[in-house]
């Protein structure tokens, strides 16, 4: 069996190496820097951030707080205080510009460990089919929002392996890294893409905040696409490029519409055509007003049918 | 199967059975969160919760675990529960035995709370009640063994108040005196300052959540003397005072033991002090 090279090969020989990571390295360049600006204060008392991604104040003025976590608070019965409802018109605001997913690209730590899990699975060659469906964390959302109103604690908080990790390292980590261990595990050997792509609510919450939001990735230069497949080989939600790549026949809007992607960035970066580019979900460039609705239209119908296949 | 051959379809049999699959997954696993979340949520006696802290119950649904009252404290004593600890995961606590609330007066952890898990409507950190002090072991604690200690006394923030001195007489020597630390429940905040100062090894004096620390009288006691101070007069229809048959200037009043004269009314004694004239009294008549 000759050994597929690894995705992403043929862009490092066209586009270099650099241009070829150039969205990976700011996405770690921002996750790393998140996570080292709330750091400075505990280890060296460089206050700038204090608190976790639950809430946090930056530079003592700007309150910033995780939307999940405050609904679940607000379900459970408490009147939040000022600072927390301006923190979380802040980055709800913030997430409907950019696409709800970026946390779990861009901020999310656990997304370091499922990450590392995915590489370590091509590299091993692991393949495991899985019957959980990616409909799950929608259900397992519902979980997270019908327990503190039935029971009024967070529950969701005493496993929520995100704000265990982040907290942990900031706090302490305990047996934290039981879960996490168990996070990449589970991605590893039971499932691809498993926790982010599958089980968690706080993925599925930011997926239903960015449903309608501004940017995203489009599959502009979708002629040129040469069918290497290393964009469906790297995406952690295969499932949301098809319709924008491969519509063209049938006037799908080269916009990947699905709030399922994560806009991470590593299809753009690993084509060697440069088939795909950040834009807004208003691009419309090659196509008529007209078309691009019905693209819309059909692709509101082809997202209903993926749904359902994927459930 | 036929229709899924043909394409991307599934038939509705397929569809209702993912569906019901997933379902009872994420059931199952809703339920198992839930029964944790009971399980995780006791907190255990030694850990108090910051100044301020709503009760238990509600404050796991406040708290979001931020830990922004854990890094404005400016004593650094408060911790979050970390998992496998037996607080509930992110929750902050401190211990008393190492390290105590030192009661700052201006609370910097409330107003650093964004939910009110730790309530911003106490502004005054001696109305605070975080837990209640309790001499736990009178056998070891040294003041009941007549030695002198009050170390829990003097180094109590609310001196004097929350725990008080109670002298008395030692048994023992005969000659000399116990000096015992009496806790009331309306001064003392539980900030744990004594039980950290505790001479012994193991402290005699300890914070335990309220509810473990004090009993409740049943809500429908009422103290006859309270309500009758309260109401200014007896509720219910006050006792005729006794009415003693006696002899004119003559009372009965037991505090005052017993028989009283009346000075002023003095006339010739009713009974006469000799018990035989009372048998003979009528007898000169006849």
């Amino acid at each position: 069996m000759v050994r597929k090279p690894r995705p992403g090969a043929e862009a490092i020989r066209v586009k270099g190496w650099i241009k070829a990571h150039k969205w990976l390295i700011l996405r770690r360049t921002s996750q790393l820097t998140i996570l080292g600006l709330f750091l400075l204060g505990p280890l060296v008392g460089i206050w700038i951030v204090k608190g976790n991604l639950a809430y946090s104040e930056t530079l003592e003025v700007l309150p910033l707080t995780d939307p999940h976590i405050l609904l679940q608070a607000v379900l459970a019965g408490v009147k939040p205080h000022t600072d927390a409802l301006i923190g979380v018109g802040i980055v709800v605001a913030f997430y409907l510009l950019v696409g709800g997913r970026v946390f779990c690209s861009w901020v999310c730590p656990v997304n370091l460990i499922t990450d590392a899990a995915c590489c370590t699975r091509r590299m091993l060659g692991i393949r495991s089919a899985t019957q959980i469906s990616r409909s799950s964390r929608y259900w397992l959302l519902g979980v997270t929002l019908v327990l503190p109103l039935a029971t009024g604690v967070i529950v969701w908080e005493l496993v929520n392996p995100i704000s265990m990790a982040f907290r942990g390292i900031l706090f302490g980590l305990g047996m934290a890294w039981v879960i996490l261990l168990g996070v990449f595990l589970f991605d590893l050997f039971v499932a691809k893409d498993g926790w982010c792509g599958r089980l968690c609510p706080v993925g599925a919450f930011y997926s239903l905040l960015g449903y309608k939001s501004l940017i995203r990735v489009v599959a502009e230069e979708r002629d040129k696409c040469n069918d290497c497949m290393d964009c469906f080989e790297v995406c952690p939600e295969q499932q949301v490029i098809t319709p924008a790549l491969r519509g063209a026949d049938k006037d799908i809007s080269p916009v990947i519409f699905s709030s399922s992607c994560t806009n991470c960035g590593r299809c753009i970066d690993v084509c060697s055509e440069e088939v795909f580019h950040f834009g807004s979900r208003f691009f419309a460039e090659k196509h008529t007003l007209e078309t691009a609705e019905t693209a819309v239209k059909t692709q509101a119908n082809e997202k209903g049918k993926t749904f359902i296949d994927a459930a | 199967m036929a229709q899924r051959a043909q394409g991307k379809g599934i038939n509705r049999r397929q569809f209702l059975g993912n569906m019901l699959r997933t379902a009872c997954g994420v059931g199952l696993v809703g339920m198992g969160l839930g029964i944790y979340s009971r399980q995780a949520s006791s907190l255990p006696a030694m850990a108090i919760r910051p100044p301020g802290a709503l009760p238990e119950d509600e404050f796991l649904g406040a708290c979001i675990r931020c830990g922004l009252c854990v890094r404005d404290c400016p004593y650094d004593i408060l911790e979050l529960g970390k998992l496998g600890d037996k607080v509930p995961t992110g929750t902050p606590y401190f211990t008393a035995r190492t390290g105590p609330c030192e009661m700052c007066e201006d609370i910097p952890c409330i107003p650093a709370c964004p939910t009110n898990a730790l309530d911003h409507g106490l502004t005054d950190i001696n109305d605070a009640r975080m837990g209640l002090a309790v001499v736990v072991d009178q056998e070891s604690c040294i003041a009941f063994l007549g030695l002198r200690c009050e170390v829990c006394f003097n180094v109590c923030p609310i001196r004097g108040e929350a725990i008080t001195l109670d002298y008395q007489h030692n048994t023992r020597s005969g000659k000399h005196a116990l000096f015992i630390p009496i806790v009331h429940s309306n001064a003392c905040t539980g900030c744990g300052l004594c039980e950290k100062a505790c001479i012994l090894d193991e402290a005699a004096i300890k914070i335990f959540p309220t509810h473990l620390a004090k009993g409740e009288l049943g809500k429908h006691y009422r103290l006859g003397w309270r309500e009758k101070e309260k109401a200014g007069e007896a509720l219910v229809t006050p006792d005729i005072e006794h009415q003693y048959n006696l002899p004119e200037g003559m009372r009965y009043d037991l505090q005052g033991k017993g028989l009283i004269y009346d000075e002023s009314k003095k006339q010739e004694l009713p009974i006469s002090s000799n018990p035989l004239d009372t048998l003979n009294r009528g007898m000169d008549k006849q």
